[in-house]
């Protein structure tokens, strides 16, 4: 399913990987995690690495009978008891203040925002004190709001220095602002930053699809095909143009 | 004083003490259980594997073996499989239990046609009988009781884990296989032990109907958990008693007053109570 990968991720690492789906992205996480063994090839993971994994929301049984402080308990294993530790309530307490969700343990996870809920399964990777952070699609069913929420509560924990992996589909509300991104069909077919890898030519090689990159405030932006021969996309580019006209 | 005296009139029997204790234990028991069995989308596992017992329960009464042996031993192998036939999602898993299920089931009433002391037998196993309920029984069914509550509050976080998310359980390391086989054992041991006093063909409903009436009242997972079994002894020990006064059988009676607790429930509680039953799954 994947052939020629090679990707080290380094401590303090942000990195998100882009594909069509069936590219093998889940693949690779799964053998990153351990639930799927390479069958040639390694996977190397720093003995003793901890790894705190985050599902895509809508995987998440929102019906199940659980308040958000027993989301985040159910990690800390090695302890038995239903009960929480003093301790365990105070790292608690202090995981929930840090991601904005402080004073919500006791409540139904059904009952929080969408931002909230998506936060809740952050804040219950964190609580275990992971080494690496992987999220599966953090944006995928989400709105607008929610995703910029996510996207502002990924940078701030990257720069209190967590390491991230993420995948997603979303390549410009999340991918084009992470530092580094692997786009991925079967392979990498490129690996660096977005300005680097989110090029119509690294892109038609990901997705099979000609696709067109506008650059905004520095930023590269991502255009479908269909959208691309829209009236409105013209007209940008007819308003890009008369703008650097006007410049010059 | 008359009313009084005649409400406890079938405690001066021996067997109804006994039949009485078991029962209440067997609801405690049946309830902690449920939970895992709603909330995990098994109940038509605990209906079929109470169909394999039963199989299990004919042969090693034909074959002069003991019943906790003979059908304890059968019941953790078709369960430890049904787990496994569910646990792959392969296609048509449920006919699959459904087959071997129920072809186990009726070997077990050909085996008991030909070879038992049918009729009375079979009755007693289906249906349940108060009056077959020893101090053995009721020793097995405490020694369950006891394994099963210490098991589960003892890896408490790590079932919690498997059930409500074992894709991370799994990637968080934690043997999600091995804590679905324990399940299963438990599953068959408690329906073996339980089987006597509810009978094969109600045992499931006990598994179902207190767990679902406890969802509608909580949100919370360790909630659900006190309240399930205190729901369940408490229908088997009203059930028990309005059998003697009705006249009807134990297991039939308890099921209907759960039945109409869970109706009462659902009737009083809110539109939102509602829909957590409604989200269960397989119910």
């Amino acid at each position: 399913m994947l052939e020629n990968v090679t990707l080290h991720i380094r401590r303090g690492e942000f990195v998100g990987i882009v594909g069509p789906s069936g590219s093998g992205k889940t693949s690779l996480l799964r053998a990153i995690t351990g639930s799927l063994a390479a069958a040639r090839g390694s996977v190397e993971v720093t003995r003793g690495t901890r790894i705190g994994y985050v599902p895509q929301v809508e995987s998440v049984d929102w019906n199940f009978p659980i308040t958000v402080g027993e989301v985040l308990a159910m990690t800390r294993t090695r302890r038995h008891w239903p009960r929480t530790t003093r301790s365990e309530r105070a790292e608690m307490k202090e995981v929930l203040e840090g991601l904005g969700l402080h004073g919500l343990d006791g409540r139904h996870i059904r009952e929080l925002s969408g931002g909230q809920q998506q936060r809740v399964f952050v804040a219950r990777a964190m609580f275990g004190k992971p080494d690496i952070l992987i999220l599966d699609e953090p944006t995928s069913g989400v709105d607008v709001r929610t995703r910029h929420e996510i996207l502002h509560l990924l940078r701030d924990l990257h720069s209190k220095g967590s390491t991230i992996l993420l995948t997603t589909h979303d390549l410009n509300g999340l991918a084009s602002h992470l530092p580094r991104l692997v786009c991925l069909n079967r392979e990498v077919i490129a690996d660096g930053s977005p300005r680097e890898t989110l090029i119509p030519e690294v892109l038609e090689r990901t997705y099979g699809a000609p696709l067109h990159v506008l650059e905004h405030g520095g930023m590269p932006i991502v255009l479908d095909h269909d959208y691309t021969s829209s009236e409105v996309l013209r007209d940008t580019e007819r308003q890009m143009r008369s703008e650097r006209e006007t410049r010059q | 004083m008359t009313i009084a005296l005649d409400l406890l009139a079938p405690y001066d029997f021996a067997f109804f003490q006994r039949g009485m204790v078991a029962a209440t234990l067997a609801g405690a028991l049946c309830g902690v259980l449920g939970v895992f069995v709603v909330l995990r989308g098994m109940s038509y596992i605990g209906h079929g594997l109470s169909h394999a017992v039963f199989g299990g329960a004919a042969a090693s009464a034909v074959m002069s073996i003991n019943f906790f042996v003979g059908a304890g031993i059968w019941g953790i192998i078709s369960g430890v499989l049904i787990g496994r036939i569910a646990r792959r999602k392969i296609i048509g898993a449920d006919a699959a239990i459904g087959i071997v299920t129920t072809a186990s089931f009726a070997g077990g009433i050909a085996l008991l046609n030909r070879y038992g002391q049918a009729r009375k037998s079979i009755e007693a196993v289906l249906f349940g009988s108060v009056l077959g309920v020893s101090w053995v029984d009721i020793a097995a069914i405490l020694a369950v009781s006891l394994a099963v509550g210490a098991i589960v509050l003892f890896a408490y976080r790590a079932f919690l884990f498997a059930t409500f998310d074992p894709q991370v359980a799994i990637v968080s390391g934690e043997r999600v296989a091995t804590i679905e086989v324990i399940l299963m054992v438990m599953l068959s041991i408690t329906i073996l032990v339980t089987m006597r006093v509810i009978g094969t063909l109600l045992i499931s409903a006990l598994l179902v109907i207190p767990a679902a009436t406890a969802r509608m009242i909580t949100n919370s997972f360790s909630r659900m958990l006190m309240l399930s079994p205190m729901i369940g002894a408490m229908c088997c020990l009203v059930g028990m008693n309005l059998s003697y006064h009705l006249d009807t059988s134990a297991g039939a009676t308890i099921i209907l007053v759960a039945a109409v607790v869970f109706t009462a429930t659902y009737l009083l509680a809110g539109r939102r109570a509602r829909l957590r039953v409604a989200s269960l799954h397989h119910l």
